[in-house]
């Protein structure tokens, strides 16, 4: 168990050295193999893998309202959301989706984080984020029309707050910035937050989107959720520090939480976004986390990684921690457990319904909306493509 | 005062102010735009007039500062960003091309981004390497941008006023050696339509079409060869995405004959799009093939050469003489 000091501060957290191992360890071409890294001494934790509640004198307060009955929204939130993330596999694996992008592993992370977001935030997520969008009021159906090839994003982006899943790597990072910078503009007292996973954190964008919301002081919150895998590189080929402490070296404050306490998520993201609103500026957040299926259905770990590393982090499941501490600290019955059953089972039959039932496209959406103002050339070539469909049309008559 | 005659620079900076007078919404930013007023001076006195909060300095970041400015449209600005030579703008072309082309399709229309960005492109001022480059044609080929370049003041002034008004994305090309060229400026005129040709030069034996930088050459030629006895018409493009091929058409249904003049390598580039249109469009009128004169498949060349890698006077009539002998 590791619990952050009662005075820790952000700043004293990032002067701390890199871990002895991440120093040490000299970078290998082979990726297999279990890995010890616990997330290190300076991770930030509220439940323990076996669900006991741990103190944190600088964090504890950012959850202290937090009622039983919330617990228990998290939980759900969590068990919503991993039952719509298994039909989605499985959808895919029946050919109804052409690929999926699994949080298996990832729900603290992303149910923390989201549930710490007001209304008025913004958030611009990477293409997992469906635990996040869940929290948003996103139809979780509207997260498939991608995956199933009849749109590029398929939701109003101004409805939640939620942009659109972002394909390249950390782009979005740089959007969020920007919408911060205009947020700050604006005298509006909200906040953004940015989701990036660790593979991410190698490229120039999210560099870049640091910088400029340390520049401009915008209200952004970078929210990494370190995977440790990016497809099929593991974090030594990504990086040699921590990823938390990048921070330091553009001039705001980082931390690094257990990313699969849902609570600490939770503490943290309000903290980072209190920051925000607040005018103090930007905040990385690497929640320590572990995905535990594929990158996407696409690719397969077993041919990149141990067993026994999914096995270790197993032992941390988000989920079964929160049930834990549910069972064992509150008074949650074995109903509530039994109710959320039925429940994501009708969430994965509306699901698998909705999705069978997603029409095509009609033939014009190629020439939709390419432009906001037309464009003579798309204006032409949709007269020409119409025609030539009509052509079948009086073909067959 | 309506009518005036100003440089092409100082017309931009006059459009940049009335836009930033007109709209609370719109924004400046880039590199060194700001107290300095950009390394052309084409931002002179903004920052002072408008504060750094609209015309905003921003870390020398290309893509940051194309990502940003997304960001911000996203958010309800409009934001006009500075690349500060056309050579520097290959590290944000992930986010022009990945992201702002595609942003308002892939929202289905539930959202705009309408960026500015302009770009002082095209060769001619004795610079170093990557700052002399015209990569138009990588712009234009994108679905969900459009292109433009202005030729002279009063164009620079309103296609850049219409280019902020536009809810797309816009990569507006400024011609950079012809920034200090002096020409009448009316801000109360009615402008013409963003992405309308214009005839430069009423003729009637060939039509010399070009853009931006090339059309002074062009109408050099065009003066050149009427002492000669020959009537070329220019055509002012002004518009890369869309172009205006209808009066390209309109032209060479008189003219018969269709030279396509562009500093930017002649592989693949826009002469190459316009060629094939107009022989399409106009197969039976043609007395000739088009011809494009342009720059070479090879990097920009070093300043001592570039005399000769851009089309000048003499390869344009020569372009006239082939076109002419057929």
């Amino acid at each position: 168990m590791t619990v952050d000091s009662a005075d820790s501060t952000a700043a004293a957290q990032q002067a701390r050295p890199p871990r002895k191992r991440a120093a040490a360890k000299k970078s290998s071409g082979t990726s297999s193999g279990t890995k010890k890294s616990p997330g290190g001494p300076e991770l930030i934790q509220l439940l323990t893998p076996e669900g006991k509640r741990v103190k944190n004198a600088t964090y504890d307060r950012y959850v202290a309202d937090v009622t039983d009955d919330e617990l228990r929204g998290l939980y759900r939130d969590m068990v919503m959301t991993r039952r719509f993330d298994a039909e989605a596999t499985a959808l895919q694996r029946q050919g109804e989706l052409g690929l999926w992008a699994s949080l298996l592993g990832q729900e603290a992370a992303q149910i923390g984080s989201g549930r710490a977001t007001r209304e008025d935030d913004y958030v611009f997520p990477t293409y997992r984020e469906h635990g996040v969008a869940w929290c948003r009021g996103v139809d979780p159906t509207n997260l498939l029309g991608m995956f199933r090839g009849v749109n590029h994003g398929g939701w109003d982006p101004n409805s939640n707050n939620f942009h659109l899943y972002t394909i390249v790597i950390g782009s979005q990072t740089l959007h969020a910035t920007g919408y911060a910078m205009g947020v700050a503009k604006d005298g509006a007292d909200s906040a953004v937050i940015a989701y990036f996973g660790d593979g991410a954190s190698s490229q120039g964008d999210v560099l870049e989107a640091f910088n400029f919301g340390a520049v401009y002081n915008a209200p952004v919150v970078f929210f990494c959720q370190n995977n440790q895998w990016a497809i099929s590189e593991p974090t030594e080929r990504q990086m040699r520090a921590p990823l938390y402490q990048r921070a330091q070296g553009f001039g705001f404050p980082g931390v690094r939480v257990d990313g699969n306490d849902v609570l600490a998520c939770l503490a943290v993201t309000r903290w980072a976004l209190e920051r925000a609103r607040n005018g103090e500026g930007p905040t990385l957040v690497e929640a320590f986390t572990y995905r535990m299926g594929a990158h996407t259905t696409s690719d397969d770990p077993s041919k990149y990684r141990a067993d026994e590393e999914r096995q270790a982090w197993e032992a941390k499941d988000p989920i079964l921690r929160l049930r834990s501490y549910l069972e064992t600290r509150t008074d949650t019955d074995e109903a509530f457990f039994a109710d959320l059953d039925v429940e994501s089972e009708a969430l994965g039959k509306r699901v698998r319904e909705v999705v069978r039932a997603m029409p095509d496209p009609g033939h014009l959406a190629i020439f939709e909306n390419v432009y906001a103002d037309g464009h003579a050339l798309v204006d032409e070539e949709r007269a020409q493509f119409a025609a030539y469909q009509a052509s079948f049309a009086d073909g067959e008559a | 005062m309506a009518v005036q005659k100003l440089p092409i620079a100082k017309a931009i900076n006059e459009s940049l102010r009335t836009a930033l007078e007109n709209d609370p919404k719109v924004l400046v930013m880039g590199e060194d735009v700001g107290k300095l007023g950009g390394v052309f001076r084409v931002t002179d006195g903004l920052q002072k007039d408008f504060g750094e909060e609209r015309v905003i300095d921003t870390p020398l970041a290309e893509s940051g500062i194309v990502g940003t400015a997304i960001g911000l449209a996203l958010r309800g600005y409009r934001p006009v960003v500075e690349i500060q030579f056309d050579g520097f703008v290959f590290p944000a072309y992930d986010q022009i091309v990945t992201q702002l082309a595609k942003m308002h399709a892939r929202a289905l229309g539930k959202v705009k981004t309408p960026v500015v960005i302009r770009i002082p492109y095209g060769g001619g001022i004795g610079a170093v390497e990557h700052h002399s480059e015209s990569p138009e044609a990588l712009f234009a080929h994108v679905p969900g941008l459009k292109v433009v370049t202005p030729s002279n003041s009063s164009d620079a002034y309103w296609m850049l006023q219409q280019a902020i008004q536009s809810d797309d994305p816009v990569i507006f090309f400024e011609p950079k050696r012809r920034y200090w060229d002096k020409g009448e400026l009316d801000t109360e005129a009615i402008p013409a339509p963003l992405h309308g040709a214009h005839v430069a030069r009423e003729g009637s034996d060939l039509t010399l079409a070009a853009y931006g930088p090339m059309v002074k050459v062009c109408l050099e030629a065009a003066a050149a060869a009427q002492e000669e006895g020959k009537s070329l018409e220019v055509l002012d493009l002004r518009s890369i995405s869309p172009m205006d091929f209808d009066s390209v058409q309109k032209s060479v249904e008189k003219t018969r004959r269709l030279v396509v003049v562009h500093e930017a390598p002649v592989f693949l580039g826009s002469g190459a799009e316009l060629a094939a249109r107009i022989t399409e469009r106009c197969f039976y009128h043609l007395e000739a093939p088009v011809l494009r004169v342009g720059g070479y498949h090879a990097p920009y060349p070093p300043a001592r050469l570039e005399d000769e890698y851009l089309p000048g006077l003499d390869r344009v009539l020569d372009a006239v003489d082939r076109s002419l002998a057929y």
